[in-house]
């Protein structure tokens, strides 16, 4: 049933002259969640960019490596980044609602690839607030701002804007860092409910959230990642000294 | 609940095909836009060549020496001499400044430091207003009421040099203000909280540390204000009188360069407008030179 | 010692204080005495009459047509020229890059040219060497060059101060570049761009020499682009400079202090609001 999603190998990133990522390989499993966790600093925000090509909005950024999705290297001269980022969706640390009605949000991603009748827009709409468990609280002001939803119903605005797109990657940086803690459990409920038929890639600095949500974790440090393997072994039985250290609290 | 829709595969029918063609046009509307990016440069370009392509000739013809120096413009009799008209452009130009300079100080350290709130905000829309009365307002104004007043109360015909410098003066108010006033409000607040700290009182501290720190922003006001001055017509060519003889007093009519161009656009023609366009030469290129010292100036403290 | 500081200070500040309210006195009395002297002349028939014997008599109908004719044609002109230009340095140059500096200067140049050469130019270039002739058109034109620094300035600010977010958001979902800004963050703006559009609104309206120079000084209302046109402010100055009805003048004056004064109110209007939206 295991079958490998995304295929990292050899990814080196760098930012002017500074290197962020030395030479990761992994491979990410299909319709599973995989956690990153490392210190502020270690890289692991520049490699979850790295896999929808967003590192190039960053002036200097220099790429090296594969990054191999469904068997094509996204790296490639010649890709669709247009595709690539419809294919492979990201969450936002900060809940970044457009300045538009909450209808419009969701269905700014449709529209953008080129549906543009009301009823296929509606149905989308829809869809993809329930798939984010937002609908009911939303579904009677679909034409109010975005700008007043609180900061939990914003994050999972953004999901159901990822989502509308029909993605089959959904990559989140700290998605749950800027919420209280109520949000922050109906956004791992969801993360739940989405994993199966989407592969998810999570980055957080909360270990109890990467233990409780993923199937899989990366620890990255210094730019490297050290160790990469089954969530439950690598909390229990990390091989790595310097995991260790990081999931005791010895740093970080 | 979650399974996708089929119909959302219509996302790829495009494929290769679509991929192209918004690339192309992704492509098209970027050099739109640098095209539209281009149109200030091409302009200053464009009024360069232009400008100079039928002024210069006459000054080659005439002498730069002959243009600017000599008092005679008679353009029936082909002799062009603008010295009149330079002297009277800097003669309204420096009265202006030398009235509208220290004001415009003393509002933008007022705005800038003295003033509560309340009054900074009533006395900023106020310079907003002024800057946006058109000229030919002020010119209006100037006729009517200034040129009467120093006919009466000081002597000479009242359209004089001291009426434009009046008028000029608040005119150039705004741009001294709000470029003086920014650069006060720049300096660090602890400059300003050390200075006092060492016992300075305000005013000290206002004359030996903001406005020294504030130096570059208020000699560049101070420059763009003199180019607003020397680049003024409507205001000036209603109340200075225009006649192209060297004024012996600051009671006395002179005429601008501007005034010059518009006065007699209307009618010249050939060698003639040539020498208008001459004259807008040499006010183009004091004014160029103005503002490429400012920006350079600017450039140098970044 | 300090006493005397004391004293000193005292007559220093109330130099500057007095310095305040006569700028706010010039102000008043300048718009006070325009307004005594003209508000008589306002009327009904000022307005929509047409001006005849050189404007000796009649109203000021088609100076006012013509005015707003040209007005509208610069901001037609300029407003995507300004947004075009802001959005190419803002969004399609890395920052601080050599063109963008390039086309800051070059603004800032055309903003300090006087409106008496951009006459000349705009009678040399688009009445003669494009042989536009005195016309609606190439007073539209030579006002557009003269706006689009303001267009440009205010329109980078307003983009400038849409979130990064934003845009990040937006080609993550796969948008491309062109849908991001067409679609986030010239929309965003949008506030920001008004703001410049009345400002320029204002500059076109009290313009004279450029607007003399090159559409000419027709009477009669002006029906196609290509026809000559005669501003308020040209008005003004014929009334004016040769005594042709000092009646006429002041309501004249009068009407374009209204006028600006108007445009003023609705940029603050517009700038405050803009400035709230994006607190929240």
């Amino acid at each position: 049933m295991d079958s490998v999603k995304v295929r990292v190998k050899d990814l080196d990133v760098y930012y002017q002259k500074f290197q962020a990522l030395h030479k990761v390989n992994v491979d990410i499993e299909e319709n599973k969640v995989t956690a990153l966790i490392g210190p502020s600093g270690c890289g692991k925000s520049t490699f979850l960019r790295s896999l929808n090509r967003l590192n190039e909005l960053i002036e200097g950024t220099i790429t090296e490596g594969m990054v191999i999705i469904d068997g094509v290297n996204i790296y490639d001269y010649g890709t669709d980044v247009v595709q690539l980022r419809k294919k492979v969706g990201i969450v936002f640390q900060k809940p970044s609602a457009f300045p538009m009605s909450i209808y419009e949000n969701v269905a700014y991603g449709p529209r953008i690839h080129g549906i543009n009748k009301k009823i296929e827009l509606d149905e989308i709409v829809e869809r993809s607030l329930r798939q984010a468990n937002l609908w009911d609280e939303v579904k009677d002001r679909l034409k109010s701002s975005a700008l007043r939803l609180s900061g939990g119903q914003q994050q999972r605005l953004v999901i159901a804007r990822v989502l509308s797109v029909n993605p089959e990657i959904i990559l989140m940086d700290e998605p749950a860092s800027a919420l209280d803690p109520i949000s922050t459990a109906k956004l791992e409920d969801l993360i739940a409910e989405l994993k199966g038929n989407y592969t998810i890639v999570i980055v957080t600095h909360n270990m109890q959230q990467a233990a409780r949500v993923s199937d899989y974790t990366a620890f990255f440090l210094n730019g490297h990642l050290i160790e990469f393997q089954p969530t439950a072994r690598l909390f229990v039985n990390p091989r790595d000294k310097r995991t260790e250290d990081y999931i005791t609290g010895r740093f970080g | 609940m979650t399974t996708r829709v089929a119909s959302l595969g219509s996302y790829n029918q495009h494929g290769k095909r679509g991929f192209a063609i918004r690339l192309r046009k992704e492509a098209a509307v970027e050099r739109l836009l640098l095209l539209s990016a281009l149109v200030s440069t091409l302009a200053i370009i464009l009024i360069i060549l232009f400008i100079c392509s039928k002024g210069v000739p006459l000054i080659a013809r005439v002498g730069l020496g002959g243009f600017l120096f000599s008092n005679t413009w008679n353009p029936l009799a082909g002799q062009f001499g603008i010295a009149t008209m330079v002297v009277g452009s800097l003669a309204v130009t420096f009265g202006a400044l030398a009235w509208g300079v220290p004001l415009g100080m003393i509002l933008a350290i007022f705005l800038a430091e003295l003033a509560p709130p309340r009054v900074a905000a009533v006395m900023n829309s106020m310079i907003e207003l002024l800057a946006g009365i058109p000229s030919v307002v002020y010119g209006f104004f100037g006729l009517v009421v200034i040129v009467p007043f120093i006919r009466v109360h000081i002597g000479g015909p009242g359209f004089s040099i001291l009426a434009g410098a009046i008028i000029l003066g608040i005119m150039i108010l705004p741009t001294i203000v709000n470029i003086a006033r920014d650069a006060i409000k720049a300096v660090p607040r602890e400059y300003k909280e050390g200075s006092l700290a060492l016992g300075a009182t305000n005013w000290q501290t206002v004359t030996r540390i903001i406005l020294p720190t504030a130096r570059p922003g208020i000699i560049a006001a101070i420059v763009l204000g003199m180019g607003r001055a020397v680049g003024e017509t409507m205001a000036v060519v209603l109340v200075t009188g225009n006649v192209t003889r060297m004024p012996d007093s600051i009671l006395a009519p002179v005429r601008t360069m501007t005034s010059n161009v518009v006065l007699e656009m209307g009618y010249a023609s050939g060698e003639h407008q040539m020498a208008l366009f001459a004259t807008g030469t040499v006010l183009f290129m004091f004014i160029l030179g103005l503002n490429l010292a400012v920006t350079a100036s600017m450039k140098a403290r970044d | 010692m300090k006493h005397l500081h004391s004293i000193r200070e005292r007559i220093i500040y109330a130099i500057i204080w007095l310095g305040a309210l006569f700028v706010a006195l010039a102000l008043l009395a300048i718009v006070g005495y325009v307004a005594v002297k003209g508000a008589g002349s306002i009327s009904w028939a000022f307005l929509t009459e047409i001006p005849s014997r050189m404007g000796k008599e009649g109203g000021i109908s088609s100076a006012i047509v013509g005015t707003l004719y040209l007005t509208v044609v610069a901001i037609l002109i300029s407003t995507p020229l300004g947004i075009g230009a802001a959005v190419y340095l803002t969004e399609y140059q890395p920052r601080r890059s050599r063109f963008t500096r390039m086309v800051e200067i070059s603004a800032e140049v055309l903003a300090g040219i006087p409106s008496i050469v951009f006459g000349l130019f705009g009678f040399v270039f688009f009445v003669i060497f494009l042989g536009l002739g005195w016309s609606v058109l190439s007073g539209g034109l030579t006002l557009s060059l003269m706006i689009l620094p303001t267009m440009i300035r205010t329109t980078q600010e307003a983009i400038a101060a849409v979130p990064a977010e934003f845009r990040e958001n937006s080609l993550a979902l796969g948008a491309t570049r062109w849908q991001t800004v067409s679609r986030i963050v010239i929309p965003s703006a949008v506030p920001g761009i008004i703001t410049g559009i009345i400002l320029s609104v204002g500059r076109s309206v009290g313009e004279t020499a450029a607007v003399l120079l090159t559409a000419g000084s027709a009477l009669g209302i002006p029906i196609l682009p290509t026809d000559p046109a005669r501003s308020m402010a040209v008005h003004l100055y014929f009334l004016a400079s040769e005594g042709i009805s000092m009646e006429r003048a002041y309501g004249t004056a009068l009407l374009l202090i209204i006028m600006v004064f108007v445009i003023n109110y609705l940029a603050n209007l517009s700038r405050r609001r803009f400035s709230c939206r994006l607190k929240t």
